[in-house]
């Protein structure tokens, strides 16, 4: 063992140290550069009038994703309703069946539903919510709605919540139950006015977790929300939504298309970017000491 | 079975209010023992309801694909040639275009993911660097995919259209090369952020060992972390392999659309994704459409296998 | 009323196939203070725990034979009628993190959604804390949650929790094994002052705090009640040859 060798060694060590070090940066570049881009292309087309008008026919100036904007809250909030309640309430059958068959098997779709392409749910979501009531004879040609949108989006949604919310009530101790049950307390109302509470921010947080993925999704509303030039909200028929806009004006040869396209992908990296800080903010703040 | 006394409280002092109080409370724990019952069921049916949604989403793609199934038979998935317009439909090009993407994007990828994974799990667990960082990637995964296909569509596209006349190659600017570039920065986070849980894993007993014999930092993570760390961290490599085989819509904006075999990986082509993405409207024909379903049904299993091997591998090593 | 409170008449409990509890038969007298005691493994925890109809919450576990309170079998009625007259505190202290004090004394109402009025609520709360010998201790701080109560001080508070609910018995599982030598003396001084109004059964390992708050023991021994009697005689005489080793130390 020379001092040599040992000097080889060592300097290997830090070599590769280096490298882990750059390689590990280096994937900021392209998120820089997208992020810069997205801001320098979108910052001069927001404004009032672009946030509140509805984009207008080709050739002319002007208009906004004041339809999209709608579409998209409107879209997220019903698909929320569907799987905030059934994905809360799966978690906590989970958490408190953690041995038993039936418990195994769904826990096991869990993970199978969590890793289906956002494609294929869109696929099944048209097959079961609008083709039904497509009645033309050259069918695509009706039955698009928002709710079917809604119903896929929930479909993504609900692996999540139903993940945290199972992983949240496993840290919790069993003291908490006991202590509540022991006091007469029947079982709804300890999992209710008891665990829940005490778990509320690691649920909360799964929540709004899903709610930040499904906010940019775009593949499960391409043939059920399938989208609307116009504001609507009626959740029966077609509805646009802000990553749909994006997708369709961005692939098109129109300039005022484009520009309102890159105007809407900043409106909605900042959304998903608050969505996401939101999370974190509201996680520290309501977790409670054990 | 409920008791025969009808007071459950003991009561103080037997004043007619304290005896109507008691009954009371009688009333209320007979009406809540009744809702526990329901309650239970209800999150039983909650549970349920997901095995319904598994079974339901394999059942319709099955029989929404009988078509082209029993029409164009398995030789469907390996024949090179697609033209709905003549009634041809082969899967083949989609399917070389979904691996080609999928694991240049992969073998892109995976230097970077690594190496994030050993800066946050091994050199620099604390510290508001590696948190910077932490958030950093968790913004990557955060971002929409249209959004990186709209970027791609924009300023990538045109940078390679240039590489590629620079090279004397066709200077189209979309197509395999493109999208493979964009989904590899898409799928950096997931092999990330799992490799680097599986490193912190790694007991420090054994770390110590190899550092009391006079190791180097790197060969402590060349001979130890890493082998110890071998199976999670080709689980976090299958889950981004899954993650690119289903992404769509960033691919679908930048591959080209094609459904010409690519001649080579600056060629434009399509995937199993970006051809559902494009052409399910436009399917008139009861066997175009059940031969897109057909590869939606691929692209499911294939998927789902992919994702349920990599959670064995995780189950099996954080139970150890 | 009649004297005996509790009865146990051939009473079995198992995990799965593993049988803990091997045929209690034992009369428990009302107003008394009885230790349970044994060495670990014992089945005693086991046994107390079927009192109230607690162990049966762990999924395999089963009991059988006769469980009477006040001549109702408590297996006949259902397990939410039972709490609320057989009580519990456990073995670390366990108030709820996210009420307030004044909240945790009167969970047992509130979280079971029975509204009393606030001057009712009120005297409840100031009753139980007196109960336990908090009151002056926590008079100026209910509002703020438990969490900065030292563990004798959280473990009373359970305590008073229980005892707002006004159960006729009280059982208690090891209920200062967590605490220090201080807080353990001031627990074990209310289990004097709360034998007026209820039984107490106190499960314990430690065989001097049996001796100094029971007026009756039940020694447990491999599933077994090896033997029941008043504490001064238990401690003095044993009758069986087991007791007299687990007292003189031969194993714990």
């Amino acid at each position: 063992m020379d001092g040599k060798n040992i000097k080889l060694r060592l300097g290997k060590s830090y070599g590769f140290q280096w490298l882990i070090y750059i390689l590990a940066f280096a994937c900021l570049l392209p998120l820089l550069a997208i992020l810069f881009y997205i801001v320098r292309a979108g910052i001069t087309k927001i404004n009032w009038h672009f946030l509140v008008n509805i984009p207008k026919p080709v050739g002319e100036s002007g208009g906004g994703i004041a339809n999209a904007l709608v579409g998209s809250i409107i879209i997220i909030l019903s698909a929320s309703v569907i799987a905030v309640p059934i994905g809360i309430m799966a978690g906590v059958y989970l958490s408190e069946n953690r041995r038993s068959k039936l418990a195994y098997w769904v826990r096991l779709c869990t993970d199978i539903l969590q890793g289906v392409p956002s494609i294929v749910v869109g696929i099944v979501a048209y097959f079961w919510l609008v083709r039904p009531w497509d009645l033309g004879p050259i069918h695509h040609k009706g039955g698009f709605s928002a709710l079917s949108g809604s119903a896929a989006l929930a479909m993504m949604m609900l692996p999540i919540i139903i993940r945290s919310t199972e992983e949240t009530l496993k840290l919790l101790p069993d003291s908490l139950k006991e202590a509540a049950l022991a006091l007469g307390m029947p079982f709804h109302r300890v999992i209710f006015k008891v665990i829940v509470p005490v778990g509320i921010s690691g649920i909360l947080s799964g929540v709004m977790l899903s709610i930040a993925r499904i906010t940019g999704e775009t593949a499960p509303l391409l043939f059920t929300a399938f989208g609307n030039p116009y504001l609507s909200v009626n959740i029966g028929k077609p509805m646009q939504s802000l990553p749909l806009l994006i997708f369709n004006y961005a692939t098109s040869p129109y300039t005022d298309w484009l520009n309102l396209a890159w105007g809407a992908s900043l409106v909605l990296l900042l959304w998903v970017l608050f969505l996401n800080i939101f999370t974190k903010v509201i996680t520290r703040k309501w977790k409670v000491q054990l | 079975m409920i008791t025969r006394s009808e007071l459950p409280l003991r009561v103080i002092n037997s004043s007619p209010e304290a005896v109507a109080k008691a009954k009371a409370r009688a009333r209320r724990s007979f009406r809540q023992i009744r809702t526990e019952n329901v309650f239970k069921r209800t999150l039983m049916i909650a549970g349920l309801l997901m095995i319904v949604l598994v079974l339901g989403i394999c059942l319709t793609l099955a029989w929404q694909s009988r078509l082209s199934i029993s029409a164009l038979g398995p030789k469907y998935l390996w024949s090179k040639v697609w033209d709905p317009v003549q009634d041809i439909y082969g899967a083949w090009p989609f399917l070389l275009g979904t691996l080609l993407t999928s694991f240049l994007a992969l073998i892109i990828s995976i230097p970077f993911s690594i190496s994030i994974a050993i800066f946050l799990g091994e050199y620099h667990p604390k510290g508001w660097l590696p948190n910077f960082l932490k958030n950093a990637v968790e913004l990557i995964a955060a971002v929409p995919s249209v959004i990186y296909g709209f970027w791609g569509l924009a300023v990538l596209v045109p940078i390679v259209r240039s590489f590629e006349s620079s090279i004397g190659v066709q200077p189209v600017g979309v197509g395999i090369f493109s999208s493979s570039l964009i989904l590899a920065v898409m799928i950096i986070p997931y092999a990330a952020s799992l490799g680097r849980s599986m490193i912190s894993l790694v007991p420090s007993h054994l770390k110590e060992a190899a550092y009391g014999l006079g190791a180097t930092r790197w060969e402590v993570i060349r001979s130890v972390v890493l082998p110890y760390t071998k199976s999670g961290l080709f689980a976090g490599i299958l889950l981004s392999l899954g993650r690119a085989l289903g992404e769509t819509m960033a691919v679908t904006m930048v591959i080209g659309n094609t459904s010409l075999i690519p001649k080579s990986i600056f060629a434009p082509g399509n995937t199993m994704a970006s051809v559902i993405a494009n052409e399910f409207t436009e399917a008139d024909k009861p066997v175009y459409l059940s031969a897109l379903i057909e590869l939606g049904l691929v692209l499911f299993l294939v998927t789902v296998v992919i994702n349920l091997i990599g959670k064995k591998i995780i189950d099996r090593f954080t139970n150890d | 009323m009649e004297s005996t409170i509790i009865k146990s008449r051939n009473f079995n409990a198992s995990f799965g196939t593993n049988h803990v509890v091997k045929n209690v038969n034992i009369d428990i007298p009302r107003n008394h203070i009885i230790a349970v005691m044994g060495p670990s493994g014992c089945g005693k925890t086991t046994y107390l725990r079927c009192i109230n109809r607690m162990h049966e919450l762990i999924p395999g576990a089963s009991s059988e034979g006769e469980m009477k309170l006040n001549e109702e079998d408590v297996y006949q009625m259902h397990p939410i009628f039972v709490r609320l007259k057989i009580g519990m505190v456990f073995q670390r202290p366990n108030p709820f993190p996210n009420l307030s004090i004044y909240d945790n004394v009167i969970a047992g109402y509130k979280l079971n959604g029975i509204k009393l009025p606030k001057a009712e609520r009120d005297e409840i709360v100031e009753r139980s804390l007196t109960k336990v010998a908090l009151w002056k201790e926590v008079k100026d701080s209910l509002n703020k949650k438990g969490s900065f109560l030292s563990g004798g001080q959280q473990q009373r508070l359970c305590i008073a929790r229980t005892v707002a609910m006004e159960p006729e018995v009280i059982l208690f599982d090891e209920p200062t094994s967590a605490l220090d030598p201080i807080s353990t003396s001031t627990v074990e001084e209310l289990f004097t002052e709360l034998k007026a109004n209820y039984t107490l059964i106190i499960v314990t390992h430690n065989m001097q705090q049996a001796a100094r708050v029971s007026d009756k023991t039940a020694f447990f021994f491999l599933g077994e009640l090896v033997e029941y009697d008043e504490t001064k005689t238990m401690f003095t005489n044993p009758k069986d040859q087991r007791t007299q080793n687990y007292i003189t130390g031969r194993f714990s």
